[in-house]
């Protein structure tokens, strides 16, 4: 565990951050309080943005309750050194302006000016801020605590396997079930079907897909089976080419490999799945896979493979597809089951230990979850368990 | 040198998207963007892999008198008519293109997606009929939620003795937005969680380089 020692580092960093208040910008200086008809703005604040790139300030302010409402607000920007200009005009019962495109280290007054009848009817004291870029996202550190956490249980497991030590993972019967139905369609002598989802490579399911259908390619290829793979986009289908080409490389069989078989058939999501039902209803895959992101087209996709009596694998994580492919497929891998698969098939050491170190990730959530759950409650009569439920809530905020 | 550049080309856009989301400074804060702009001109130009992949296919089941070859001339015919009608007269409303798509098109994939209806029907049939206690727990708890998302659920409760002036007029609704809300949302979240963990975990091993089937396994 000496690798993880960094852990508690990072922890009291996040709790040191979450303790920290808000820092209010100091060259900001709030107007006159004066209740005349010339000062309608009882308090105007200039701040630097926070976590952006720089050049933005934020402009916030409270009309005087007495004063009758302006028609709208001019907010005039004057930078260091420079000249007046107009950043822009709000409608009454806004009280919040972001104002972008200035220079980062150069100060910038602001005034604001209202304007009812088609006239300036009252002007602000000037405020003023220095806009700057920030190098942390002050909002996102518990996300960074959290996906260093992550990382170190994953990484830690990859060790572990790497150093031969045995790793139990559970048994995912859709994934042992992988051999057997390429098995089967060599028997038959009938084709291997594999859907890699209707979503494009920017897509980590269709990632995970492309992933699986490598391990899936390398059994067909040994078996000697033909492997279908009809894409919704070019992309993909570029990708899948390589990645079953190479399967086939690797396998020792490039005479096998087929081209044509991988090809593009629509990038429309229904004409997709008329033209997967097709190749369904005339070739009778004896296998189908179905792994990688899908919407509406799931059922009709799984329905009509079932009709045709194929062996059907399916793996998703839209949760709510899941409960189509449940009903009409004869596997189905949910969720992380579908990012496990490629580790799962391989048995390599190093792809299991990851998947170990997810499961104990998982855990460590659960943890949290269950923490989280009994620190809300008990902090309604015992206030220091508000503030770890505060602690646990600033961690898993994104922002 | 096949390999290493791949990986390195992975692992230096994996942790420049990691580092811009937890560093607004420029120019990560830039970063992100850029590289989904190359990312929608790599996939634009990529179209052209799909009709060319397209096209090779069909014409070469034609050439071939490959099995069911008579579907090609069909879909080649769509494809250069569609494609003629958008290059000639532009895809503006009321020209051709437009018109084959709104009447042709639309219709068409309409027609797909109403056949969601039978295949829901069919795939409700087999789940409910298994002869378990899960069976039967999933084919009350539909049976509830229908029934609660309909008017007339509520109606058929208060024809029960007191129901309708009780604390609860409406109490199918109720029940189906409790099932809905608690043990469906429960366990999507469960979904979800264990997905982003999977996620999380798929990510690192392609951008550390420890998974590598997707350039053919090779180590």
């Amino acid at each position: 565990m000496r690798e993880m020692a960094f852990l508690p580092a990072l922890l009291a960093l996040a709790a040191a951050a979450w303790a920290q208040p808000e820092q209010p910008d100091s060259t900001a200086s709030p107007a006159q309080d004066a209740q005349t008809f010339e000062s309608m703005f009882e308090a105007v604040c200039v701040t630097d943005a926070p976590n952006d790139d720089g050049g933005a300030l934020e402009v916030s302010w409270t009309l005087s309750g007495s004063a009758s409402p302006p028609d709208s607000i001019r907010i005039l920007a004057t930078p260091e050194g420079g000249e007046e200009f107009e950043a822009g005009w709000v409608l009454p019962g806004t009280d919040l302006f972001s104002l972008s495109g200035l220079e980062d280290g150069v100060p910038c007054s602001i005034t604001l000016e209202a304007w009812a009848g088609g006239s300036p009817v009252s002007r602000s004291d000037a405020a003023s801020a220095t806009p700057s870029a920030q190098w942390f996202h002050s909002r996102r550190i518990g996300m960074f605590v959290i996906t260093v956490l992550l990382a170190a249980v994953i990484f830690w497991y990859i060790n572990r396997g790497k150093s031969g030590r045995p790793l139990f993972i559970r048994e995912i019967a859709g994934l042992s079930a992988v051999d057997d139905a390429v098995g089967r369609a060599t028997e038959m002598g009938r084709p291997v079907l594999y859907i890699p989802g209707i979503m494009d490579m920017d897509d980590i399911q269709t990632i995970a897909s492309m992933v699986i259908l490598g391990r899936v390619a390398a059994k067909t290829a040994e078996y000697g089976a033909n492997l279908l793979v009809p894409n919704t986009r070019s992309v993909v289908m570029s990708v899948a080419q390589e990645v079953v080409k190479e399967s086939y490389l690797q396998a020792g069989r490039p005479d096998a490999y087929r081209r044509e078989n991988i090809n593009y058939l629509t990038d429309d999501q229904f004409g997709y799945a008329a033209g997967v039902d097709g190749i369904m209803v005339r070739q009778r895959p004896a296998a189908i896979f179905l792994l990688g992101t899908f919407y509406a087209e799931s059922l009709i996709l799984a329905e009509t493979g079932k009709s045709v009596g194929a062996i059907q694998i399916a793996g998703t994580a839209m949760p709510s597809q899941l409960p189509f492919f449940i009903a009409a497929c004869d596997y189905t891998l949910i969720g992380e089951e579908l990012f496990a698969a490629s580790a799962y098939l391989s048995r390599e050491p190093k792809l299991l230990g990851s998947l170990k170190g997810q499961d104990v990730a998982k855990l460590v959530i659960m943890l949290i979850i269950v923490i989280g759950v009994l620190a809300s409650t008990a902090g309604t009569w015992w206030e220091p368990a508000n503030r770890v439920a505060d602690l646990l809530r600033f961690l898993t905020h994104v922002e | 040198m096949r390999l290493v550049l791949p990986l390195i080309v992975t692992f230096i856009c994996g942790m420049l998207m990691i580092l811009q989301f937890f560093i607004p400074h420029r120019p990560f804060s830039l970063l992100g963007e850029e590289l989904s702009d190359w990312y929608m001109i790599v996939a634009s130009a990529a179209i052209f892999l799909g009709v060319v992949n397209l096209v090779q296919v069909h014409l070469m089941k034609i050439s071939q008198r490959a099995k069911n070859w008579q579907y090609s001339p069909v879909v080649l015919l769509g494809f250069f008519v569609m494609t003629a009608a958008g290059a000639v007269w532009g895809v503006e409303e009321g020209r051709p293109f437009d018109y084959m798509f709104q009447n042709m098109v639309v219709p068409m994939g309409a027609t797909m997606f109403s056949l969601l209806a039978f295949f829901v029907a069919s795939a409700a049939f087999r789940a409910f009929r298994s002869s378990n206690w899960r069976a039967t727990l999933l084919l009350l708890s539909a049976f509830i939620v229908m029934l609660g998302r309909v008017p007339i659920g509520d109606m058929i409760w208060r024809l029960f003795p007191g129901a309708a002036s009780g604390a609860h007029p409406n109490l199918v609704s109720e029940v189906a937005e409790w099932l809905m809300q608690v043990p469906n949302m429960a366990g999507q979240r469960a979904v979800m969680i264990g997905a982003a963990l999977g996620v999380v975990a798929t990510s690192l091993r392609m951008i550390f380089g420890i998974e590598r089937s997707y350039l053919g396994g090779a180590e």
